[in-house]
């Protein structure tokens, strides 16, 4: 009787708006890869982070203040008056730097399996348009507490689009408002964090996903799952019943609905994530200094600069960028290039296979080198320069950019590794 | 741009202030759950510390209740403004005024703790000497010509400073403090004085973050339900997926 009302129920709503078929389509005969590995957690983890930031920024926005006058009180009026408004503050700045240690991640994966190569292009270039909102999502976000580091924070980054040519100063003034920053820039830094830039993310991340399900997920071996219609053996096809989107004009190999195979596997993903995130958020929220840094324990003063400006961990390899370099305008321009050469991978890299299992040494040893010259940029980035860490930096920018002109160079003409037909799992 | 520069160069001293605090510290073993720890804490902020320094962001009644005093006696005897115990802890010292009298205001110390550390703050009330030079006859180790008396004087008294001169390999010289003679002419003994400053540092530690014990407490009942989540979650996979090998 109940089912009979709930199936009534569930037809009544199909003949209305596409329900059950869009349920199908994405989730219960979506098909992917039966060979996703560790790396495939973080697209789902990135989701769950976007989630906790919106939610706790809501209800964080309901207590908090954004005026000089007013800011860094309030924080501390969630911190001590708001019932568990000290953990909604945790949450959304341990959230913070959880977003991009996934959204790195993420990245990282994308870097090794070759997902960005062709026919996932506008995949990466969605994906990386998400990464730079983040970024000015975190920036603003971080001006709002209205801290030291707040402060000073902002002071630096803003006055780096001083050094272009001409419009330098205007631009400046135009994105402060003010000729300091002051209360005009946190109340427009705030309007952009809670409105303007969380729209463009939720917009960002619907079309990363609308183009990944048009073209399907890459995985860990790069080989496609969609193969010409009538060319694959049943067996390799499977028992499972896709969406006719996807089986209609392919033969689908290797693959398992997203649901529930990869629902409960991403439910073990979170739980094990969410431990780790909540060991930072209940024992150590200041993430040592690096999540939530001790001069911003003090309100913004215009007259006096904290010893050391430096700034949130995930800026640092690109901020060592800036630094390496002696000329202001030379050094933002690299500044810009060490984030603006990433949206050209897809077409940097000219070799036909994807995955670092089949590729050369060379591209193994150009990875590794890439990944380490971006950890020692982060460090750097973090400390106050001396010359000999300026020299540091200076080798280590050397390997970021050197990556991608070595795999221009190499890709083309890559001695790689036979592929297998069929997925290894 | 200009009046960034103006106020870069007047915050020149300031800098040099920062930089030069590579003083070694002494480690403060404070204990937030000692709450006659906290009590004494209380009691000398409110006594020797809150004329000048507000701790602005936390209530009245908020420390007594974390700490376990009663309304009335906070009323008689540790609220000396005319605030109703549910209002800030803030002071009435006019901030121009201050800012006269000792050169800067009174900074509020809701959150020193979390910003220079207690450490820092441990080491600081013990490093003050004497120094005829200076308005208030004081220096400090650790903040040097620091616009701040000696207040906790009358506990500890002012010890004097032993200073040695070195030359470095530029052949400048520096003259360095080396260690502080206590004269043990205040009400307290050298170890009495050191315990009355670690109550007062975990009374600082305390107001930074007046939540940190239930913080703490809860994260262990959050992960212990995480962590089954987990088994469960890993259990679940487990059988749905017995279908695919």
């Amino acid at each position: 009787m109940l089912k009979k009302l709930a199936m009534g129920g569930i037809d009544w709503i199909d003949a209305r708006i596409p329900m059950t078929d869009t349920w199908n389509k994405h989730l219960a005969q979506y098909p992917t890869p039966v060979n996703f590995n560790f790396w495939y957690f973080f697209g789902s983890l990135a989701m769950l982070v976007l989630v906790n930031q919106i939610l706790t920024g809501i209800w964080l926005t309901m207590h908090y203040n954004p005026s000089a006058e007013g800011a860094f009180a309030s924080i501390e009026y969630i911190m001590r008056d708001v019932p568990y408004g000290w953990l909604l503050r945790y949450m959304h700045s341990t959230g913070a730097s959880a977003f991009f240690v996934v959204i790195y991640l993420h990245m990282f994966r994308g870097l090794i399996y070759g997902s960005y190569q062709k026919p996932r292009e506008l995949i990466w270039i969605f994906g990386m348009l998400i990464f730079l909102v983040l970024m000015a999502e975190a920036f603003m976000g971080y001006l709002l507490p209205w801290g030291q580091m707040s402060f000073w924070g902002a002071q630096v980054i803003i006055s780096l689009f001083g050094a272009i040519p001409v419009i330098g100063d205007d631009l400046t003034l135009w994105i402060r408002g003010d000729y300091v920053i002051s209360g005009a820039t946190l109340n427009r830094f705030f309007a952009l964090h809670v409105v303007a830039l969380p729209l463009a993310l939720v917009a960002l991340v619907f079309l990363h996903i609308v183009a990944l399900h048009e073209v399907g997920s890459n995985n860990p071996d790069g080989v496609e799952i969609k193969q010409k219609k009538g060319s694959a053996s049943e067996e390799a096809k499977g028992k499972f019943t896709f969406h006719k989107q996807y089986s209609g004009k392919k033969d689908i190999i290797d693959a398992i609905p997203f649901h529930p195979y990869f629902t409960v596997k991403d439910i073990m993903g979170v739980s094990a994530f969410l431990i780790c995130f909540a060991a930072v958020i209940f024992f150590i929220p200041e993430g040592g200094g690096f999540f939530l840094e001790p001069p911003n324990f003090e309100a913004a003063n215009g007259l006096k600069t904290p010893a050391h400006i430096a700034p949130v961990w995930y800026y640092t390899p690109y901020y060592a960028i800036l630094r390496a370099i002696p000329d202001k305008l030379i050094g933002v321009v690299f500044f810009g290039g060490s984030i603006a050469i990433l949206f050209l991978l897809p077409w940097l890299d000219r070799c036909k296979v994807k995955s670092i299992r089949y590729r050369s040494w060379i591209h193994k040893l150009n990875i590794t080198q890439f990944i380490i010259c971006f950890i020692v940029l982060g460090v750097l980035g973090a400390l106050a320069a001396t010359p000999l860490y300026t020299l540091i930096a200076q080798i280590a920018s050397v390997g970021y950019f050197g990556f991608f002109i070595a795999l221009f160079l190499y890709s083309k003409n890559e001695k790689t590794k036979p592929l297998p037909t069929r997925l290894t799992h | 741009m200009k009046k960034l520069l103006i106020a870069l160069v007047a915050l020149l001293p300031s800098l040099v202030f920062a930089a030069g605090t590579a003083v070694h510290l002494d480690k403060a073993n404070y204990d937030l759950t000692d709450k006659a720890s906290l009590q004494n804490g209380a009691k000398l902020f409110m006594n020797y510390c809150s004329a000048c320094h507000s701790t602005a962001h936390q209530r009245y009644q908020r420390v007594a209740t974390d700490l376990g005093i009663p309304d009335q006696l906070m009323k008689d005897n540790l609220i000396f403004t005319n605030s109703k115990i549910g209002e800030l802890m803030t002071n009435s010292m006019d901030k121009k005024d201050a800012a006269k009298w000792f050169g800067n205001a009174p900074l509020d110390l809701t959150l020193e703790a979390r910003l220079r550390g207690p450490d820092w703050i441990y080491t600081y009330l013990r490093s003050f000497y004497k120094d005829p030079a200076r308005p208030f006859g004081v220096n400090n180790v650790v903040f040097k010509d620091v616009g701040m008396p000696h207040v906790l004087e009358e506990l500890q008294g002012i010890p004097t400073a032993v200073f040695e001169t070195t030359v470095d390999e530029k052949g400048v010289e520096h003259h360095q403090v080396v260690a502080l003679e206590s004269v043990e002419s205040g009400e307290m003994s050298s170890d009495e004085y050191d315990r009355a400053v670690l109550d007062l540092v975990n009374f600082l530690v305390y107001s930074g973050e007046p939540n940190k014990l239930e913080r703490q407490s809860l994260g262990f009942w959050v992960i212990g339900f995480l962590i089954i989540l987990f088994v469960l979650s890993y259990l679940l996979k487990k059988e749905y997926w017995r279908d695919i090998h």
